[in-house]
């Protein structure tokens, strides 16, 4: 496996000729993607293109085909299983915002914090006072202070869809992938989650997944276009929306 | 400051260990030291009904570990409950030695009625009351764990998992039906004289027999409940909540539910093995598919995923059944079934949880026919 120039940074995701297929259907047509370290990577397109299946198979719940999907450069996903990649540092998102319903939000971020995971010792884990300053902190950015107590499945759409984004970051995760996270959001929660996003990215590296374009505009980020299960185009968003075969498929319906 | 620890704000564990310690005793004493004539005096049977409610509040509170706290819902837990029993039931066949109808010092009767000429090599040991207790336990936990660690691996969930646990209790009926099993099959195995040297038959026994059902369910209580308030306890939930989730934060969700699912059979082992002295006879007819149902029935009407929830309803709808089968036996699982919908349909926290909020109500409305200016709800244990 040869992965470009050798001098320039390891990527931290690189998928190369990924395919795969349910009944014959190709969901991912040989697929190749490369995100660098530190980038945020905004994927539009249109329903069914496949967006969701390249989460799947980078987060370890479907298996490819054919394909590489390496992580930090070196590391085979393709070999490891859902637990081990989100502990190797891969923090992933739903589509449908998905929390815990009957804890409380508090206890949400608790059990997302990285550390411990291993049945044994999660049984006599006590809550240690670095971990409540990180809930706390967490709280703080997600502006769940107030509803700390609460049970997160009293919150509201958007409460539950940052929640999710905090229990991701409650991972500390070098990667994250995030899928459709502004779906169902006031404009002004988008306008809000998009500042989040970029203020995430300052840290980590961001794979989103989005199909509002406003949304898009305001990450200002490379965008890559997927179309029945491959890249149609990829570029900064006023070059691919400039493309014809882009405007044929997405966005000219 | 541990009880503080245990309990935090919970009045509900409180009240039932508390109950629990006062039926006991009172039971106890109203047996053993009234004369059999006075108003207040217990009957033996009475003593011997209610130890057996107590095992099936054990197995209840088992499945509730699992179905309450990991959505796993064990339609075969009653096979575990009989493992046990068998356990416990082969050690008290071991002491009634040469007492046996054919007076043969080692082999129980059925095997001399069978012409075998030894004892099989699985029954070596289980005179020894120590070695059959720990049999009590590893049988169901092996069989659990091998069970769980197959199905959970491959991911076998919902209604496919429910219904392989069916099957499992179901092959294990077929298997301790026959003869060659060494297991006394269709007969079982019965007339039991001592435990631990103890005539079994004393009003003395019987109470100690009791007593030792309600500390082991107390114990399995305070197990559960450390268990399910520890964070492991809160990846239980989490897993039963979002699967997925869980998974996709590095969770290995297998090693958790099979954890809590071998506990579980464990505990419903131990059940199995105080509930056979107590009914004094063990039978193929336990690992009968219908006895896991109906566990998961008096869950679900005591109120899932509460623990005291499981505990009353096992006790609840077992009154009930004693009743109700003295006077139409044939009616009984009818009657069973409305139950299981009616608290579907309106009571889905069941006993534990609905009832609070009834007198809640109550209280509420009293107040206002008072004509007082509504008061501030008073705090209320919640039915987690
Ligand atoms: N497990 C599966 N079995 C069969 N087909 C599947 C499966 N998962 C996805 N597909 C199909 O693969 C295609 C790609 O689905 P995917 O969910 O990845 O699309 P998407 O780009 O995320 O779409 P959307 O914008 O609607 O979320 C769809 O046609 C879908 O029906
Ligand atoms: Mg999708």
């Amino acid at each position: 496996m040869q992965i470009g120039d050798t001098s320039a940074p390891k990527p931290i995701l690189y998928v190369d000729g990924v395919t795969v297929t349910f009944d014959g259907f190709r969901a991912l047509n040989d697929l190749s993607l490369v995100i660098a370290p530190g980038e945020m990577r905004a994927i539009i397109g249109p329903n069914g293109a496949g967006k969701t299946t390249m989460m799947d198979v980078i987060t370890g719940k479907t298996r490819p085909d054919v394909g590489t999907v390496a992580f930090n450069g070196d590391v085979d996903l393709t070999k490891l299983d859902e637990a081990a990649i989100a502990q190797l540092g891969i923090g992933r998102k739903f589509q449908k915002p998905t929390v815990f319903e009957s804890h409380t939000v508090r206890d949400n971020l608790q059990l997302a914090l990285a550390g411990l995971r291993k049945p044994f010792t999660v049984l006599f884990a006590k809550e240690t006072a670095k971990e409540r300053q990180r809930i706390d902190e967490l709280l703080e950015l997600t502006k769940l202070t107030e509803s700390h107590g609460r049970l997160a499945g009293d919150l509201s759409h958007g409460q539950k869809q940052w929640l999710e984004i905090g229990m991701l970051l409650a991972q500390e995760p070098a990667l994250l992938l995030v899928d459709e996270p502004v779906a169902g959001m006031t404009d002004a929660e988008t306008a809000e989650t998009a500042e989040l996003l970029v203020e995430i990215n300052k840290t980590r590296s961001v794979v989103v997944v989005e199909h509002d374009m406003t949304f898009v505009k305001a990450l200002g980020v490379k965008v890559t276009v997927l179309h029945e299960g491959s890249v149609l185009a990829e570029g900064p968003l006023d070059q691919v929306q400039a493309n014809e075969r882009v405007i044929e498929v997405y966005l000219g319906r | 400051m541990i009880m503080k620890r245990l309990f935090g704000s919970d009045a509900m564990a409180l009240w039932f260990l508390a109950c629990l310690l006062v039926v006991t005793v009172l039971v106890g004493v109203l047996n053993l030291a009234t004369p059999a004539d006075s108003a207040l005096h217990v009957p033996t049977y009475l003593v011997a009904l209610l130890g057996k409610y107590l095992c099936y509040a054990i197995l209840a509170l088992s499945i509730d570990l699992v179905w309450g706290y990991v959505g796993i819902l064990s339609l075969g837990h009653g096979a575990f409950f009989a493992l046990g029993g068998y356990a416990m039931g082969m050690y008290l066949m071991r002491q009634i030695g040469p007492r046996g109808v054919y007076g043969d010092p080692v082999l129980p009767d059925f095997m001399v009625f069978l012409n075998w000429k030894e004892l099989p090599w699985y029954w070596l040991g289980f005179d020894n009351f120590l070695f059959a207790m720990v049999m009590v336990a590893l049988v169901p936990g092996i069989l659990a764990f091998v069970f769980g660690y197959l199905a959970f691996r491959s991911r076998v969930t919902g209604v496919y998992l429910s219904i392989i646990t069916q099957a499992m209790t179901y092959a294990l009926l077929l298997a301790f039906f026959r003869n060659d099993m060494g297991f006394g099959g269709n007969n079982g195995l019965t007339d039991f004289k001592d435990l631990l040297g103890f005539n079994l038959q004393t009003d003395g026994m019987r109470v100690a027999l009791f007593a030792a059902s309600a500390l082991a369910l107390a114990l399995c209580y305070l197990l559960c409940l450390w268990i399910t308030r520890s964070r492991f306890g809160k990846v239980l939930i989490a897993v039963r909540d979002a699967e997925s989730r869980t998974r996709f934060m590095g969770y290995r969700v297998e090693g958790y539910k099979l954890a809590a699912f071998t506990l579980s059979a464990v505990m419903a082992g131990v059940a199995g093995a105080l509930y056979v002295p107590q009914v004094g006879i063990i039978n193929p007819g336990e690992f009968a598919p219908q006895n896991s149902i109906e566990a998961v029935v008096w869950v679900a009407v005591g109120g899932r995923g509460t623990l005291v929830g499981a505990a009353v309803g096992a006790i609840v709808v077992n009154f009930g059944k004693t009743v109700f089968t003295g006077v139409l036996p044939e009616l009984w699982l009818f009657a069973l079934g409305g139950l299981f919908v009616f608290v579907t349909l309106l009571m889905p926290k069941g006993i534990v949880g609905t009832v609070p909020q009834l007198l809640d109500m109550m209280r509420s409305r009293k107040a206002q026919n008072a004509g007082e200016t509504a008061k501030p709800e008073a705090p209320r244990p919640a039915a987690e």
